[in-house]
């Protein structure tokens, strides 16, 4: 489902943030990406969501080359991806519920189907007592749940989740987790950043590491058939 | 990808979706709005003062044609007959011109009697008798029938006058009934251009609001963009604001218009009174009113429609 071909990123600065990155991620595949600060991670996951763009190798998303994504393409590609944010990314003047519904609002559902979603995502992550209230209002666990809530409400192929755990306490984070097994076993695609090394070992699923923006350790194969 | 087509079963059908986003978006603009009452007000104001002053200068300028098309039943018509004219001719001539349809009135200057009062208001008794010849014509006076949606019934009137065997010359008095239409001529300009600088105003009032608008709703563009809306759909939203400023901009000008007339009718049909006239200020007809409006949301469209093109591309999540 992902394929990275020898990705470089070099931002603007002169700062090569990837280098020479290759894997293959396949359908239905949940793994975990790790790394010291400032090793790469949320830049990865900001290439396959075309938040940024390669300097060099390729990207394959679904077979789709990301490189020939024109702009007006990007956002149908991103429909498909559900996207924990590392820093939230909430509206604050919206109500909990306003931000959940925001993915479905895009995609145009109907006002029954998107209450009736909203809250099952809330449900999940155990928010739903806070659909009226504020995000300003909500604790920092509880503002990275509504994050979630709003990656999974519109039933991505893909989630990419940048440290959904940070904020959370371990029991709190073992049920996330718990929540994105769940998800991995009706087919999506996952694929978490995280420093949570203990927390990734109990999971037992492959682990990616970066260091310095190059590959230090990979459980998934190089390419498509290995 | 996996599970997209899971998700097609609940989804409406694109039209569909195409309309909801509308109208939901459409009623969303307004709430926002009326959500920030003192900065929409004031937005609104400005536009329905930049409208309402031409608006309202249009329906005095069409009031004072209105006024100068009945001083044109004053516009008389000289016909100079020829110097070998008898009088006895002339009254035959003036019998014949009578019957004309576009002729209301007619009379004869008798040369002799014009030559007669000439001397006594000019005072050139002696010059002129030493002229021996009186050198003055027959002259009949024509008040013409008028049509105001015929200007051109007059001249050609005046063309059948002067194609008579015995007139010299026919002619319309009024030089100064032109000079005033050319003067209304030249105000309907002048309101053209105010309209214009104040349109191009209101242009540009729209487009700083809704500049600030996308400043301010920055972190939602960017959302929406992360989360895959597409630039239409961003976009929609201050659209819609733009048109709906554009609307009430425009009814409020149109009551504004109506107002200023109302405020100044009783006093110029106490004036029209005064004169034994029954004259009332007319306002902006319906369609006129809904003229202003069209072309009101046609601002707000077009002035949000440049901010948006202007300011949403800066703007890119990272
Ligand atoms: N927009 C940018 N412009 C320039 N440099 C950037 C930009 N974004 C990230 N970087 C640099 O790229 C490197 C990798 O950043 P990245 O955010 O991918 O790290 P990370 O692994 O997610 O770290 P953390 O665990 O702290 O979130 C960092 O050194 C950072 O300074
Ligand atoms: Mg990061």
């Amino acid at each position: 489902m992902i394929r990275f071909d020898n990705v470089c990123k070099r931002y603007p600065g002169g700062y090569e943030a990837l280098n020479n990155v290759s894997f293959h991620l396949p359908r239905g595949e949940m793994a975990f990406l790790t790394g010291h600060s400032g090793a790469g991670k949320s830049t990865l996951l900001k290439l396959i969501a075309l938040i940024e763009r390669p300097s060099r190798g390729n990207l394959l998303l679904d077979g789709i080359n990301l490189s020939s994504v024109g702009n007006s393409k990007v956002p149908y590609i991103r429909r498909n991806i559900g996207i924990v944010f590392q820093n939230h990314h909430l509206l604050y003047d919206r109500t909990v519920f306003d931000n959940v519904s925001l993915p479905l609002i895009i995609a145009g559902y109907q006002h029954k189907e998107i209450g009736k979603r909203v809250r099952a995502a809330l449900d999940q992550v155990g928010l739903l007592k806070k659909e009226k209230s504020a995000p300003i209002t909500l604790s920092g666990g509880e503002q990275q749940r509504v994050g979630i809530a709003r990656a999974i409400v519109h039933k991505p192929g893909l989630l990419l989740a940048d440290e959904p755990t940070g904020n959370l306490d371990p029991e709190l984070s073992k049920e996330i987790m718990a929540l994105f097994r769940r998800f991995n076993d009706v087919g999506v695609t996952v694929l978490i950043a995280s420093h949570n090394l203990e927390l990734i070992k109990q999971m037992g699923n492959p682990v990616i590491s970066l260091n310095q923006g190059a590959l230090s350790h990979n459980d998934l194969s190089v390419t498509s058939h290995g | 990808m996996v599970k997209a087509d899971n998700n097609q079963i609940a989804r409406s059908s694109p039209f569909k979706a195409w309309a909801i986003n509308h109208i939901r978006t459409l009623i969303a603009s307004l709430g926002a709005m009326t959500r920030q009452p003192a900065s929409s007000f004031m937005t609104v104001a400005v536009i329905a003062i930049a409208l309402a002053l031409p608006a309202g200068l249009f329906v005095l300028l069409n009031n004072a044609s209105n006024i100068s098309i009945g001083w044109d039943n004053s516009a008389q018509i000289s016909v100079f007959l020829k110097a070998d004219t008898s009088e006895k001719q002339a009254q035959k001539l003036m019998g014949k011109l009578r019957l004309y349809d576009d002729v209301a009135q007619i009379s004869l200057i008798n040369k002799k009697q014009a030559l007669k009062e000439f001397k006594k208001i000019s005072g050139f008794g002696d010059a002129i008798e030493a002229l021996g010849d009186n050198p003055l014509p027959h002259v009949l006076t024509i008040q013409p029938v008028i049509d105001a949606n015929r200007p051109d019934k007059i001249h050609h009137l005046i063309k059948q006058l002067n194609q008579q065997k015995q007139v010299e010359l026919a002619q319309l008095d009024l030089q100064w009934v032109k000079r005033l239409f050319a003067m209304l001529e030249i105000a309907q300009r002048a309101i053209w251009v105010v309209a214009s600088l104040l349109g191009i105003a209101v242009l540009l009032v729209v487009g700083n609001t809704i500049r600030l608008d996308i400043q301010n709703r920055r972190e939602e563009i960017e959302v929406t963009k992360l989360i895959g809306g597409t630039d239409a759909f961003i976009r929609r939203p201050f659209l819609y604001t733009g048109l709906w400023y554009g609307i009430s901009g425009g009814i409020s000008a149109w009551l504004l218009t109506a107002l200023s007339i109302s405020l100044l009718d009783n006093s110029v049909e106490h004036l029209a009174s005064l004169y034994n006239s029954g004259f009332q200020l007319k306002g902006l007809s319906f369609s006129e009113g809904i003229n202003l409006i069209g072309f009101s949301c046609f601002l707000g469209l077009s002035g949000s429609w440049i901010a948006v093109g202007r300011h949403l591309s800066e703007i890119e999540p990272s």
